[in-house]
């Protein structure tokens, strides 16, 4: 007889998927948030993976994991702990462990967990045997043995048989949600769609895994997460690199400037490189440089000629192209130049997510050299600050650097599809042929920028260049009057976009006991921290900065009407020394943490907790 | 061949001052270079001047097109991005050997290797003038410099080679002081299609007087230099008595009447073959054994890199259904959520 199953309904529920690097996690993972987006949960995603790509098998240095969150609220973190664990093998099960929730379900590769792959994970005993997960609900399911027999027929080499044990567990899951299986086998179908036996294969492993969690018996609950209450309009789920590549093409589009992207491989920005190649039926160039430099620099000499220069790189890039960045500032030439930080310095650690370039950015070049300073603090408004980063870029004839990171590269959300007539206008600064009024270093009273005439053009021949211009004519300048004098205008330029950028808004009350500030990816953790406090009933707020050069001009305002001011980074302070130095007469506390790893909820609570309680509030 | 009459090297002067020391062979490079521009017909406000940062890279202050003085070794990647914006400007790029050889060694071999069709006049004169005497990638090995007081130690770098070894499809070599045949050459590196690289051996007055004097001077020249031209045999000599031909794996240099040699042995200079052996062969012709080469030694036909970029454009608009970014939002795994939705 058939035991009963008990359906959970959840506003939001925790999945994390873990094991080697070669086990298809993320694949599983990204299966299973394309599903969730598609009927319609609200979801937020973190994928972690070793630097290495086929790290040692079996260790717990090889585990690869991906986190989802999906919801019927607004979700904006993946979240801290997990309510379903799935442990490919003994290493993912020990490197998770400190992750789940009380009460979690386990799901483990019971074909896996045998005492060579004990050893390989430094387990001294059978973890599933020494009582350490009694308090769980524990799946033992023979994932890579009924996957073998299922795909026998198929006539796979046993590698290639092996890959297909993801899907066995997407089965699972399938039905521990109350999914339709139709929308997994169309998901397989389009992933594979050039090689139809892997396609039954695989929707032979996914109904077997289905089937298989049905009549095992061993799973007491299953959840349903109702759709997320979002407003009416076509969605998508979408990854932070992704929403970046094409924030640029809609600029491009919008300002009817060629996107020319110059770019060079590096982890974790490399996707956007990758995306917008694809995207050559657009009119995109999209060019492979030799080194970091040259993908800089030849998208300056591509925004001379009318482009939108971008260049798109991680912090060991965004050093090597500061002296690039410098000619575009003394060129005064719009140029995107998009930061995917990591953990540094070096090579540090490539794959780990960190916030440690913002004052390479502010400041990291030789000579007075202002940027606007832009940071994106979700996967799906990574869209918003690239469009936003390029807006600037060409309206102000300047370079623009935005800051993402590695976890909104790689996590996703869902994203709402903007209409293309609705963003906002972008007004290109060129002149026209034969304009007798052209000067290469006439201003724009308004704005200070300058106009922008490109090669091909009547009648507006120039030279620029990296050699100090004369006000006005640009001719090369030594005067000592007319450097100080050009030096103040690239400034005054600069702080002249403070008038063209939103006010900045605050999430909670404008004034409280303590005002959490944040910036860049952060966004999601310091969001759900400081709305739980709000909800206990503690008097705090939240500023989460997306225009860091210039910042929004009512700022101090805000932070003249809270009685404490934490800044929050991953880092060791660097946006607070930046609003030291800009505001100095505001006190500012610090949370930083360098672990490669996103906030916790838990921990950022803890610490407001701490700074209220000391305030005695 | 739109303006051809109506440009003149006139047209192509700035009323600045030009800041090159008194005899620096940059001099005659730039009136040589306005006097060409004329000839290939193209419009002034189609071309663009890039440079790096030397001495030469002043070069694009004094021209009346449009110009840009990059960054040090950098020119080649400014003009690739340039290239790639707006295929339709003539690019030309100004460098040194410090520029290209050194620093921006690394742009100079890519853009030889992608062939994007764009002029490069590497101004060679063994030397870092502008920063006041230091040894340079080509100073011949042993030198005293200001950095090399005892001389110095690495073999220099023959930039036909390294040009050929980047699968360049064309090089050419002249003198600063032959303003016919630098415009002769210009003009071939103009119409050629795919990067040309102009080695110009050019005298530094003030660090470096005289390195090229043995091939340059009025006495020696015509002994030691070989002026080739394709399809004609390699002859020289003041009477065109002299003349290469192929030793072993050599060429060795003959006089026509003497040990038996007749103008019919001397051989024929072939700059559009492929096969590149005796290229290289003429490129590495050294003093006093063999005369140096000079004019186009290699010009061969390839396809350019922005006209494969663009045709690529071409084929995937042809192909595709995605015309703009709204198509490409919608396009995939999309849904759609109604005013109320929930079950």
């Amino acid at each position: 007889m058939k035991k009963r199953v008990r359906v959970i309904e959840r506003d939001d529920v925790v999945v994390k998927f873990a094991g080697d690097s070669g086990d298809g996690i993320q694949l599983t993972g990204a299966q299973f948030s394309d599903t969730s987006a598609f009927i319609g949960n609200d979801l937020a995603t973190f994928p972690d993976y070793p630097a290495e790509i086929r790290a040692p098998q079996g260790t717990v240095a090889g585990v690869s994991g991906f986190q989802v969150r999906i919801g019927h609220k607004e979700i904006q973190s993946p979240g801290d702990q997990a309510d379903v664990l799935v442990a490919m093998n003994p290493a993912a099960l020990k490197a998770n462990m400190n992750w789940v929730k009380p009460g979690a379900t386990i799901i483990v590769d019971i074909s896996s967990f045998d005492s060579r792959h004990y050893k390989r994970a430094e387990y001294v005993e059978d973890p599933l045997g020494d009582g350490s997960l009694d308090e769980y609900n524990v799946v033992r399911a023979p994932i890579t043995e009924m996957t073998r027999d299922v795909v026998k027929r198929f006539g796979l080499d046993l590698k290639t048989a092996d890959r297909t044990k993801n899907q066995f567990v997407a089965g699972i899951l399938f039905w521990l949600f109350n999914r339709d299986l139709k929308i997994g086998e169309n998901f397989l179908r389009d992933r594979f769609r050039n090689n139809p036996k892997l396609v039954e294969a695989n929707i032979e492993v996914l109904r077997a895994g289905y089937n298989y969690a049905e009549t095992v018996e061993a799973i007491e609950s299953t959840y349903r997460v109702k759709p997320a209450e979002k407003g009416p309009g076509y969605y998508r789920n979408i990854n932070g690199n992704t929403a970046i590549a094409w924030g640029l093409l809609a600029a491009a589009e919008k300002s009817g400037c060629k996107l020319y992207l110059g770019s060079y491989p590096i982890t974790p920005a490399s996707e956007i490189l990758q995306e917008l190649v694809k995207t050559k039926n657009l009119g995109t160039i999209a060019f492979q440089a030799e080194d970091e430099i040259a993908g800089v620099c030849s998208a300056i000499g591509a925004s001379f000629a009318g482009c939108l220069g971008v260049s798109t790189t991680s912090g060991p890039g965004l050093s090597l192209k500061s002296e690039g960045i410098g000619l575009a500032v003394i060129t005064e030439l719009p140029l995107v130049v998009v930061d995917v930080q990591r953990g540094g310095p070096s090579t540090g650690l490539p794959t780990k997510t960190e916030q440690s370039d913002l004052l390479q950015a502010l400041y990291g070049r030789h000579g007075e050299s202002p940027c606007v300073v832009l940071a994106s603090s979700t996967p799906a408004n990574c869209f918003d600050f690239a469009y936003e980063a390029a807006r600037l870029a060409i309206e102000h004839m300047t370079p623009v650097i935005l800051l993402s990171d590695g976890y909104l590269a790689n996590g996703s959300e869902l994203w709402h599809i903007p209409e293309i007539s609705e963003l906002p206008k972008i007004k290109v600064p060129r002149i026209k042929d034969n304009d007798p009024s052209f000067k290469p270093y006439n201003r724009d009273p308004e704005t200070l920028s300058r106009f922008w005439a490109v090669p091909g053009q009547e009648g507006l021949r120039h030279h620029i260049g990296g050699l100090e211009k004369a006000d006005v004519t640009g001719e090369i300048s030594y005067d000592p009057f007319n450097h100080e004098i050009m030096t103040l205008l690239r400034r005054d330029k600069l702080d002249k976009v403070v008038y063209y950028i939103p006010r900045q808004e605050v999430i909670g009350q404008p004034e409280g006991d303590l005002l959490v500030i944040g910036w860049g990816g952060t966004f999601g953790a310091l969001y759900t921290a400081v709305q739980e406090m709000q909800e206990e009933g503690h008097s705090i707020s939240l500023v989460q900065l997306n225009y860091i050069n210039p910042l929004p001009y009512n700022i101090p305002d805000i932070l003249g009407r809270f009685k404490n001011i934490v800044v929050c980074e991953l880092n060791l302070g660097q946006l607070a020394t930046y609003l030291r130095s800009k505001l100095p007469h505001f006190h500012y506390l610090q949370f930083n943490k360098v672990q490669g790893l996103p906030f916790l909820i838990s921990e950022l609570k803890h610490k407001f907790e701490e700074i209220l309680g000391f305030s005695g509030s | 061949m739109e303006n051809y009459s109506k440009t003149t090297a006139k047209d192509f002067k700035m009323d600045n001052d030009v800041r090159w020391c008194p005899g620096c062979g940059c001099h005659a490079v730039l009136s040589a270079m306005q006097k060409v521009l004329p000839e290939t017909g193209i419009k002034k406000e189609n071309i663009v001047f890039v440079s790096g940062i030397g001495c030469s890279s002043r070069f694009p202050y004094y021209i009346n097109t449009y110009g840009f003085h990059g960054l040090h070794g950098r020119g080649a990647a400014i003009a690739t991005g340039i290239k790639l914006a707006n295929p339709g400007l003539s690019v030309w790029l100004v460098t040194g050997d410090g520029d290209s050889m050194a620093i921006g060694g690394n742009h100079f071999i890519h853009l030889l290797r992608r062939n994007l069709d764009i002029n490069i006049l590497l101004i060679n004169n063994k030397i870092y003038g502008l920063t006041k005497g230091q040894f340079s990638p080509t100073t011949p090995k042993g030198s005293i410099t200001k950095t090399s007081p005892s001389g110095t130690i690495a073999s220099p770098f023959l930039p036909g080679e390294l040009a050929m070894g980047a699968q360049g499809n064309f090089f050419a070599r002249v003198v600063d002081n032959d303003l016919e045949m630098m415009q002769k050459v210009f003009i071939a590196a103009a119409s050629h299609k795919g990067t040309s690289l102009v080695e110009v051996l050019q005298n530094c007055v003030i660090f470096n007087d005289a390195v090229h004097s043995e091939i340059t001077s009025k006495e020696l020249r015509d002994e030691n230099q070989i002026y080739l031209e394709h399809g004609k045999s390699m002859l020289f000599g003041k009477n065109k008595e002299k003349g290469l031909i192929q030793d072993d794996s050599r060429l060795k240099a003959v006089t026509i009447g003497q040990n038996g040699i007749k103008k019919e042995d001397i051989l024929i200079h072939n700059a559009v073959d492929r096969e590149d052996t005796k290229h290289y062969m003429l490129v590495r012709m050294m003093l006093p054994e063999n005369p140096i080469a000079m004019g186009v030694i290699r010009s061969c036909e390839a396809y350019t890199y922005e006209d494969t970029y663009y045709q690529q454009i071409e084929a995937s608009r042809n192909k595709s259904t995605v015309g703009n970014v709204n198509d490409l939002f919608m396009s995939g795994n999309i849904f759609k959520l109604e005013n109320h939705n929930g079950n």
